[in-house]
């Protein structure tokens, strides 16, 4: 159901462009407006969220510990998984951001021969996440051509590396394919698992529908129902230099992939997309497990009464005696 | 807000990656190149006309030389017949550049503009370029 709803917003999204770019003749609209407004959502929304988690209090230590704690010297202990240190956190944040550890940590588990119990590696989704996360990083950046004038000479040894295989002009960039295979792998895993089918929510379905739109009109755009590039890039580094034009005889597929690009940033900061900031703000990981070695008061304690056993044997000597209750002080 | 000291440069380094672009076109005048088409063989010509339209061209000159490259190479075939029914020889020393012989002032304009680096002269050579 959630996959359903999903996938027509998305259709949806497809239908306003062909609207607006066809009769309605909306182009300063899709072209200008809704970038910069896309921008500011973005940016700002981003910020938003990230100080909104800022102001929350994290006065305790909640690492998740995934290996064994620092205690006594002659225990070794895991420097990465159960941090003790600033530099500890940052090895360990490190791989969780760039190489996303926790996924590569992931079992499943099952039942063998009918009564065998077992948790077994699972890799899938680690291997689907980084292939899907780190070309969509290379295809982001291979975008800067478009943003930049002139444009820098790393740019071209990326693009390089990237279309190694040569194969046709346009020349065939391997990020774009592995992109759209990681993310249609990330989709299928939702439909295929049961267990994760059942937990998928239109909220998830949503980015992934949006992302293939993204990757199937920009591989479309580039091999197959081919734009003027030049134009293309006028009207962005129009954008960039705010001086916005509107130049004539784009074709409709460039406004889909960047209205469905504009979708995804605007929904960026109400959304599980989030996790691009919140990896860094997640008190599980980012901080060290050294509660045993220092000593974290709440900030927001205020002063208790108490009545220790001291004042308490002071209050009821005579009595505890005559009791025959054995007292500390005579 | 807590951390403060962590979260406020985590955000500064966020804008900057975020307006990156803004600041680093910031004053340049770019503008849209103009290819030029006045070479004598273009003057020459009674009917100014490339072997396709000229928005076809702008949009699959890539691919039409891609298609053309594997037809002589690997079929043997070098005649072009154009939507209009003429026939050209596909070539790009020899017929593109035969009128396109200004490589600097034509190809390369947008090529460098959309930062694009075909590998054409990897084997073809590229036209010695008298002063226009």
């Amino acid at each position: 159901m959630g996959a359903i709803v999903a996938f027509i917003a998305v259709i949806i999204l497809v239908l306003i462009v062909l609207a607006g770019t066809g009769a309605a003749n909306l182009h300063f609209l899709l072209g200008v407006i809704i970038p910069y407004l896309t921008f500011v959502t973005f940016t700002i929304g981003v910020a938003y969220r990230v100080v909104k988690w800022g102001r929350s209090p994290v006065p305790f230590r909640i690492p998740t510990t995934a290996g064994q704690q620092k205690s006594l010297s002659w225990i070794k202990d895991s420097k990465l998984d159960n941090p003790s240190t600033t530099t500890g956190v940052i090895g360990r944040m490190g791989l969780e951001v760039l190489l996303f550890r926790s996924l590569f940590r992931n079992t499943s588990s099952k039942l063998y021969n009918g009564s065998i119990f077992a948790h077994k590696w699972e890799k899938w989704l680690w291997m689907g996440s980084l292939a899907f996360h780190w070309s969509f990083l290379i295809v982001l950046i291979r975008h800067f051509r478009l943003f930049m004038a002139p444009v820098p000479s790393l740019l071209h040894l990326i693009e390089a590396f990237d279309g190694f295989l040569q194969i046709g002009s346009p020349g065939i960039f391997v990020s774009g394919i592995i992109l759209l295979g990681a993310v249609s792998y990330l989709l299928f895993r939702r439909f295929y698992i049961p267990q994760v089918r059942y937990i998928s929510l239109t909220s998830d379905y949503f980015p992934l529908f949006l992302i293939i739109g993204i990757a199937l009109s920009g591989i479309l755009m580039r091999y197959f129902i081919k734009v003027d590039v030049v134009s293309a890039k006028e009207l962005i580094m129009g954008l960039l230099t705010f001086k916005p034009i509107i130049p004539k005889g784009i074709g409709v597929i460039f406004y889909i992939h960047l209205f469905l690009v504009c979708a995804l940033f605007a929904y960026f900061p109400f959304s599980k997309l989030m996790h691009m900031a919140g990896v860094f703000l997640s008190p599980t990981r980012n901080l060290a497990n050294n509660s045993r070695m220092k000593r974290h008061v709440n900030p927001w304690n205020y002063p208790v009464k108490v009545h220790t056993y001291e004042e308490y044997e002071e209050d009821f000597r005579g009595k505890m005696k005559t009791a025959k209750i054995p007292v500390e002080k005579e | 807000m807590h951390d403060a000291g962590k979260i406020i440069p985590g955000l500064i380094i966020f804008a900057a990656i975020v307006t990156f672009p803004f600041y680093y076109n910031m004053g340049k005048a770019v503008e849209r190149p103009e290819p030029k088409l006045d070479t004598p063989a273009i003057q020459e010509l009674k009917e100014k006309q490339c072997v396709e339209s000229k928005e076809f061209m702008r949009a699959n000159h890539m691919q039409l030389l891609n298609q053309w490259r594997d037809a002589v190479v690997r079929d043997g075939n070098n005649v072009y017949i154009g939507s209009n029914g003429k026939k050209y020889t596909m070539s790009l020393q020899n017929t593109c550049m035969k009128c396109h012989s200004n490589k600097k002032n034509f190809c390369d304009s947008c090529h460098k503009y959309v930062a694009v680096r075909p590998y054409c002269w990897d084997c073809h050579i590229a036209p010695k370029e008298s002063k226009l």
